[in-house]
């Protein structure tokens, strides 16, 4: 009888543990990660590489986002701002939203499909294929070699991802105001840049920042920490995405509300 | 050649067989006692005891999943064992602080069971990878190195370029040893080196390794389950058994050692001593 009452309690408090267990390993290894990036030997040329294929290969779907997310922000706006003839308004509606917001997240979570499972198959299939053991065997720490240039790569790109992200974003604004809601071009410009604050843009960079570190902590710990052969990469692919895209909606609102606050 | 090299030689020969050693050598090279390590539950090895002298060539042998591979990794310091005592020349490598332990990597060289080549790189910085990342020698130097390690395991100057996926299996393996030996290492490790290679060709790697090791001088640890390859890589042979060396001999009596399990695993019979676990 009480072994039916408590087996529910023990299961949730196995739960709590191996939670709290996964969190740690994570953060240990995120340390050690980080302490790489300041201690010889530097791998310049993994960290080009990975930059390369962070920044420059996302760039595409970066864009295609953030134009079409601007255009639709700027009619979604209009139809609700016009009920109130506040469509001067919609402008700085379109460019807070995206700098503040949409930029960064939407950046994220495209950047999060494409390069957290590149990584976690990447570094998932050395580690099936005892890759990463040979590392150790030929005096190469595969933290430093395979994890820090990641991490390095992907927390540098994202700020400048969702630069050009903000840019697109309100030239899509300003294609759909121009075109066709009847703005004149430099007025819409005008309002576009008089409510903006560097506050708004630092802010949003800073999320980037933050989320192209969770998006290279999450693909390069699932891959590292992958077993079992293709199955098992695959596993860690999937996680990989889920885990940085959730935490990537998780931590835009614990920084937005430290933005807010201050 | 440095001097070091030279030292190594002299050890290796009087070492033959095991007998005969100066009293400088009879350190082993390599001396594990007790080591145990369980995997969640299910214990892997249960108090591994082996000694491999300097300069010889040792070899595992034992079934699927008798936990061979674990106990070079052991050795290798890739997985911490939960007890015991591992030793190389004397020193308990398992107490040492990890820069030395690292320190002490330099000078092993290891072949992976399944090639382990990195597929990002082409085959001349695969070979030299750690000649590289030790900063012995810079990137234009290492291609030519590359080339006279390949020559050495019979490839030809034109393979460098190629990445790892191009070549077939017998080839990867040779690529595989040159990675292992390039560094002129003091002790290697060969994890099946000749599973899944046609029995020619499995012949013609074990003729390579043996010249490897010989011209290194080097100790060899080498793992497998093909009785043939045994007897010509080895001068010395080693059973585990249920996560235990049940029996230690040299390499040439295999099949014809006395102990019943050695012999049975030897002539591949399918009644005795050892049940095949086919649970877990
Ligand atoms: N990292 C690991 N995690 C869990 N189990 C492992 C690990 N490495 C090896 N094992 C288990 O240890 C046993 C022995 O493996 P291994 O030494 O690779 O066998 P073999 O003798 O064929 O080389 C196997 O049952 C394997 O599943
Ligand atoms: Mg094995």
């Amino acid at each position: 009888m009480a072994a039916i009452l408590l087996d529910p309690l023990a299961a949730i408090g196995r739960a709590t543990l191996g939670a709290c267990r996964t969190v740690g390993g994570i953060a240990l290894f995120a340390l050690e990660a980080v302490s790489h990036l300041v201690r010889p030997p530097f791998y310049g040329r993994l960290f080009a590489r990975a930059f390369l294929e962070v920044a420059w290969f996302s760039l595409p779907v970066v864009a295609l986002t953030a134009v079409f997310t601007g255009m639709v922000l700027a009619l979604q706006s209009y139809t609700g701002f016009a009920r109130f003839n506040a469509q001067s308004a919609i402008a700085s509606v379109v460019v807070i939203s995206l700098v503040r917001e949409l930029g960064p997240v939407l950046a994220a979570l495209m950047v999060a499909g494409r390069i957290g499972a590149s990584f976690a198959a990447e570094i998932g299939t050395m580690r099936v294929t005892d890759q990463i053991d040979a590392l150790t065997t030929l005096s190469t720490n595969p933290m430093k070699y395979l994890v820090a240039p990641r991490l390095l790569a992907a927390t540098i790109a994202l700020p400048l991802l969702v630069l050009v992200a903000d840019v697109l974003g309100v030239m899509g604004g300003w294609l759909i105001g121009t075109l066709k809601l009847g703005f004149v071009s430099a007025a819409y410009l005008k309002s576009t840049f008089d409510y903006l604050e560097t506050d708004d843009v630092v802010s949003g960079l800073v999320k980037a920042a933050v989320f192209g570190f969770v998006i290279a902590l999450m693909g390069t710990w699932c891959g590292y920490n992958s077993r079992g052969g293709a199955q098992g990469v695959g596993g860690a692919t999937t996680s990989a995405v889920v885990a940085s895209s959730i935490l990537i909606l998780a931590l835009d609102y614990v920084l937005t509300e430290i933005f807010f606050a201050q | 050649m440095s001097p070091g090299s030279d030292d190594r030689r002299a050890q290796a020969e009087p070492s033959t067989g095991g007998l005969n050693r100066t009293a400088m050598a009879t350190t082993p090279k390599i001396r594990m006692r007790g080591v145990r390590k369980a995997f969640g539950g299910k214990q892997v090895l249960d108090g591994v005891d082996l000694d491999v002298a300097a300069g010889q060539g040792m070899v595992i042998l034992g079934g699927s999943g008798s936990g061979k591979s674990v106990t070079i990794k052991c050795i290798l310091g890739l997985i911490e064992p939960d007890e015991g005592v591992i030793e190389i020349d004397g020193v308990n490598v398992l107490k040492l602080p990890r820069r030395e332990r690292e320190a002490l990597g330099d000078r092993i060289g290891m072949l992976f069971q399944n090639g382990a080549l990195f597929d990002s790189l082409p085959v001349w910085e695969n070979v030299c990878f750690k000649l590289l990342a030790q900063n012995r020698i810079t990137r234009a130097k290492a291609r030519d190195r590359a080339v006279e390690v390949l020559a050495q395991v019979g490839l030809a100057a034109t393979v460098g370029d190629l990445s790892p996926a191009e070549l077939s299996g017998g080839m990867q393996k040779r690529v595989a040893l040159a990675r292992a030996i390039a560094a002129q290492p003091d002790i290697i490790f060969f994890d099946e080196p000749t599973t899944g290679l046609d029995p020619i060709m499995g012949a013609v790697i074990d003729g390579l390794i043996v010249d490897c090791v010989q011209r290194l001088g080097a100790t060899a640890v080498s793992i497998t389950h093909d009785m043939a390859s045994a007897r010509r890589i080895g001068e010395t042979a080693a059973m585990i058994y249920k996560g235990r060396i049940v029996w230690t001999g040299p390499a040439a009596s295999l099949g014809h050692s006395g102990n019943a399990m050695v012999d049975q695993f030897a002539n591949g019979e399918r009644d005795g001593p050892i049940q095949m676990e086919l649970r877990r």
